[in-house]
Parts: structure tokens; C-alpha cells; sequence
């Protein structure tokens, strides 16, 4: 234990943490590595809210096949989050629709917002963790 | 203001460790507290004690060690992104502790603030 020990008073604190993935899902860990991230938060009992934009809405797009990358197909993962309670999961309208996505292109149920309406949500958090 | 940090990108190659280091040097001096810094993705590699940068250039890896050491920061290797890239035990330089992904959403919470840096 050291002195900062008092500091760590986090019982029945709770927060409102956002994790913004703005990354396709392979070609960087960035998308793997912050989903790990988000499954610990479910952990601390937070409220937790994800979200999707840019290159970030492929993340979790259907029918994913990586088997020519050599590289895991993580895309079943984000239909775990529910279980986790980990239900708020956001996809900014402006990234979708400039490539070519619709609602239903998705493997998790998504509340799809503009970038104008994501930027209020944004405003609200208390923890923004980016990836 | 107490204070987290993140830092998601390895020394060096990119910029984002010296600016936490920058700003976690800047907020000390005026006299707000960093609780913490949590080093995930390639950030692992700020705590590689074999790190050997040439002698006229800046040793992140002793600077990050030096302010940990003097204002009682805690200097956390993500234990999950360390294995992946080797960074364990054996490897880290004075003041880095290696510990699970949960002291990067602790800090979220103890913290007024967590301030990320990277891409």
C-alpha cells in the first residue's frame, strides 16, 4: 500500500465512461485492445457507453471474414457486451452513412446518432477513453 | 485537481508520451495531483528498462521513472498489452508496476480527470 491509498476512495462511486472507437477493426490493435478495455469497465459497475465513428463503425459490422489476415475475428465479441450489461452502444449517423451502412449492417443493436447529438452525449461524460 | 493519465503509444516513434509526460511535469508544477499513469497499447514500451536512446536526446523511459519516483505517481504496464509485446517484469525500469486493465478504470473513477494521450 502506498500514500496515495486514500485518493482510491471509488466505493459506490459511479461514473459515466464512454469509449470511443474511431478505428477499423484489423490493420491496428487499437479496436481489439479497447474492447478488452470495455469489458473490464463492466467489471466496476459504471455506466458504461460505447461508441462508433469514423473507420470505427466497421468494428462491428456482419459477416466479417479474416481468415486471408491471419488475424482473430473478434466481431462476435461486441454480442458479449450485452451480458456484461454493457447495452448503450452508439453509432454516429455521418460515419455510417459515408460508408455506405445502414442500421441493420451490424451484429449488436445500435441507437445510430448524428455527430451533432453524439457531440451533446459526449458533453455529459465524466470519462472519455478513446481507441 | 487530482489527475489520471493514459498513454497509449510507445516512446519515440510518436509523440504522445511526451506530451503526458510534458503535462503531467506542468500540472505537478502547479500544483495538481497525478494519481496515476496507465500505460496500454504500444505505451507499454515507455517502461522497457533496456531502452537506450543516444545521449543527446531525451530518455523517456529514466524521465517517466525520475517523476514517478519523486511525486509518488503510480506507473502502471497493462499486464494484458505487456505480454503481448514482452514487456514483463524482468524488463521494467524503476517505478513501472505491472497490473490488470481494472487500475486504468480505477483511476477513471478516483480521478477528477483522465486525460488521454495517442492517435
Amino acid at each position: 500500500m502506498n500514500e496515495l491509498e486514500p485518493d482510491y476512495d471509488t466505493e459506490g462511486v459511479v461514473k459515466k465512461f464512454m469509449f470511443v472507437n474511431r478505428k477499423a477493426p484489423y490493420g491496428t490493435i487499437y479496436a481489439l485492445e479497447i474492447l478488452e478495455t470495455v469489458l473490464i469497465s463492466a467489471a466496476f459497475d459504471q455506466d458504461v457507453s460505447v461508441v462508433f465513428m469514423d473507420d470505427g463503425v466497421f468494428q462491428i459490422k456482419k459477416g466479417q471474414d479474416t481468415k486471408a489476415i491471419n488475424v482473430k475475428n473478434f466481431s462476435p465479441t461486441y454480442r458479449a457486451l450485452e451480458g456484461y450489461d454493457v447495452e448503450k452502444l452508439f453509432v454516429e449517423r455521418e460515419s455510417m452513412e459515408a460508408r455506405g451502412l445502414a442500421v441493420d449492417d451490424f451484429v449488436v443493436p445500435v441507437e445510430v446518432l448524428s455527430a451533432e447529438e453524439l457531440g451533446g452525449l459526449m458533453d455529459q461524460q465524466d470519462v472519455i477513453i478513446t481507441g | 485537481m487530482k489527475l489520471g493519465i493514459m498513454v497509449n503509444e510507445g516512446p519515440f516513434t510518436h509523440q504522445a508520451s511526451d506530451s503526458a509526460y510534458l503535462f503531467a511535469s506542468a500540472a505537478i508544477e502547479k500544483g495538481h495531483q497525478v494519481l496515476r499513469v496507465f500505460f496500454y497499447y504500444d505505451g507499454v514500451n515507455n517502461a522497457n528498462r533496456l531502452s537506450e536512446p543516444q545521449s543527446d536526446d531525451r530518455n523517456l523511459v529514466r524521465l517517466w521513472s525520475e517523476l514517478g519516483k519523486e511525486h509518488g505517481i503510480e506507473l502502471i504496464v497493462c499486464v494484458a498489452a505487456g505480454l503481448r509485446r514482452g514487456m514483463k517484469e524482468e524488463l521494467l525500469a524503476d517505478g513501472f508496476t505491472i497490473s490488470g486493465l481494472g487500475q486504468l478504470i480505477e483511476a477513471g473513477i478516483a480521478a477528477d480527470r483522465l486525460v488521454v494521450f495517442g492517435d
